[in-house]
């Protein structure tokens, strides 16, 4: 095995280590709880870097895989009475499969073109399930409290999914790792920089790219279904937000599009920072502004973002961080 | 069948707002090939300057239209210099990225100044009857300044040479500033052209219907699926597209409920992208040579 040789392997393991054990050192559920938005953030970031850093395409709706995930599952769970981890993957499944579908359409499309068709999936689907009737319309569905029982109760069942987010943010940070070591990533870094000459080469980039859309579904949907069952409801504007999902966009630029560990790095800073500009009294107001300042300067100054500083001033820390 | 008559007619004047909005979006798409994801906020801009002119100031609500006019194209021109010069010529994340950043600490500030409340400029103009239907008269009112704003605006980019150069600017940008043309400043000049348009299309749509700080989003996204219906940088195309889309709006109305037609159009927008990225210029060309 080696991959199990890499440092990187290692210093992944050990972000989730420290993620599943910090909130048990005395029951700290606060820092629980910011943990497990960072895991959502880091999740969300990390999937939509292999499509926005490795594959160059900007997806500005990437949150609709999230949401309908969300809804899959919860409809599964609340209508079909179905346990949680089937709903969850089940979902997922759906989800991917879905996106196979628009990817194959909307990915011949190229530049502010895809771009702008991926805010128009987005607000068709949240229009769409708005309107859809099975799936509450524009109240949404609201899950029973019963639904934790089998968890062991609510204040046990948070941590379940806690450590269920843990374990997807942990997923995505090695697929991420492994797209990108891979001959697949490989080709998907050759469509970033200049997908003519990489056709010409010989990547096979429709399909490529509709692989990619498809993959990056996958996880962001079990983390929406994890998302929403901890909320217990799930409505349109929640689910399909597309703050959220230019959040994402921002914390994986914030870190350093196309690394590994960059969009992680992002998205956890991001989130600490939003925590601490929500509690503070002069800025709780202005969270959209500092998100807004932070993303212009990296975009003006620092394109590569946080990792592409960090390799500047240390070039040798290429060699072992992703 | 006057209901029917009557709900087309109101949808294009109100169609012909969304073709000025998105007349700002195409141009600037044309000239620089950049998406600018601060139009929707400069629409909210539009619709808060008339507010505090008319509600503050005490100007009649239609004399702020210089105002407004004025005031969205220097804000245009200082985004240019502060947010976009530096993305031109990059590729296209860079420019939506840029864009979109000063969205959300343009958003930002004025949820903050003015919290997610619902306003409205309160203006009477005596309406227009037809049998038991009445249009109102603000609804004609911006239908037509909206027809007097694309008439200077055609006048300006084909009739005088400072329109030429944006016309030339768009066509080859390196051609363009080899013949001596001042190419950043045209640039500058075409984006504050185009945040202009936003903001008036705001002040209009202002005196039609309430809005809040966050109202900016929806009309963004029609503004999307107008620019795109009428072909990415092609400022006609976006006023016959406004008026298709007011006209799609006013047909379904009676029909189905409003909550639907959304769903109609985004699938629009996306069929559009897909299938003739041109928008409706290409289909009626293809349509008349074919």
């Amino acid at each position: 095995m080696s991959i199990l040789r890499r440092p990187f392997f290692w210093i992944i393991a050990a972000v989730i280590v420290v993620f599943a054990f910090a909130p048990r050192v005395g029951n700290n559920i606060e820092l629980r709880e910011s943990l497990l938005l960072a895991a959502v953030y880091i999740t969300l970031a990390s999937n939509i870097n292999m499509i926005l850093g490795y594959a160059g395409y900007v997806n500005f709706g990437s949150i609709v895989f999230f949401g309908l995930g969300g809804y899959f599952s919860v409809w599964l769970m609340s209508a079909h009475a179905w346990a949680l981890p089937a709903a969850l993957v089940a979902g997922a499944i759906a989800v991917s499969a879905l996106a196979l579908v628009f990817g194959l359409g909307i990915l011949r499309l190229r530049g502010v073109y895809f771009a702008l068709s991926t805010i128009g999936v987005n607000e068709a689907v949240m229009a769409f399930v708005a309107n859809f009737g099975p799936w509450g319309g524009s109240t949404g569905i609201y899950l029973s409290p019963e639904l934790f029982k089998p968890l062991g109760g609510p204040a046990q069942a948070l941590w379940v999914i806690y450590y269920l987010l843990v374990a997807l943010m942990g997923a995505s940070l090695y697929l991420s790792y492994a797209v990108k070591r891979s001959k697949f990533g490989l080709g998907l870094l050759a469509i970033g920089q200049n997908e003519d000459a990489a056709t010409m080469l010989g990547v096979p980039a429709p399909r490529y790219k509709a692989i990619v859309y498809s993959l990056s579904a996958f996880l962001p949907a079990i983390a929406g279904g994890l998302y929403f069952f901890k909320s217990a409801y799930i409505q349109p504007p929640d689910a399909f937000d597309l703050n959220l999902s230019t959040e994402t966009i921002v914390v994986a630029m914030l870190g350093g599009q196309g690394t590994v560990a960059g969009p992680a790095l992002g998205a956890f800073l991001y989130e600490e920072l939003r925590g601490w500009l929500l509690t503070s009294e002069t800025f709780s107001h202005f969270q959209l502004v500092v998100a807004g300042v932070l993303l212009l300067t990296i975009v003006l100054f620092a394109p590569g973002g946080l990792m592409g500083l960090l390799y500047r001033l240390w070039p040798r820390l290429r060699s072992f961080l992703e | 069948m006057l209901g029917l008559l009557a709900s087309v007619l109101d949808g294009l004047l109100i169609g012909a707002v969304y073709g000025l909005a998105s007349m700002g979006i195409t141009l600037i798409w044309g000239v620089m090939d950049v998406v600018n994801l601060t139009h929707g906020a400069m629409i909210v801009a539009g619709m808060f300057g008339v507010y505090l002119l008319a509600g503050a100031a005490g100007v009649p609500a239609y004399a702020t239209l210089p105002i407004v006019l004025v005031g969205g194209f220097l804000v245009g021109v200082a985004l240019y210099w502060i947010a976009v010069h530096r993305v031109i010529g990059q590729p296209p994340l860079m420019s939506l990225l840029a864009t979109f950043s000063v969205n959300l600490v343009l958003v930002g500030l004025g949820t903050a100044a003015w919290g997610t409340d619902l306003f409205n400029v309160p203006v009477s103009l005596p309406g227009f009857s037809l049998g038991r239907y009445t249009f109102p008269g603000t609804h004609l009112m911006a239908a037509a300044l909206t027809g007097v704003i694309a008439l200077a605006l055609y006048l300006f980019l084909y009739r005088t040479r400072l329109g030429k150069a944006v016309r030339a600017v768009s066509g080859n940008r390196e051609a363009a500033g080899l013949v001596g043309i001042p190419t950043s400043r045209v640039l500058a000049l075409a984006f504050g052209l185009g945040v202009a348009l936003a903001s008036v299309a705001g002040m209009l749509i202002a005196t039609m219907f309430p809005f809040t700080v966050l109202s900016g989003e929806a009309y963004q996204l029609k503004s999307f699926v107008v620019t795109v219906l009428g072909g990415l940088g092609n400022p006609t195309g976006a006023l016959l597209a406004g008026l298709a889309l007011g006209l799609l709006e006013g047909l379904t109305t009676p029909f189905i409920p409003v909550s639907w037609t959304l769903v109609i159009e985004f699938v629009l927008f996306v069929l559009v992208l897909i299938s003739v990225p041109g928008g409706l210029p290409t289909l009626l060309r293809r349509r008349r040579s074919a």
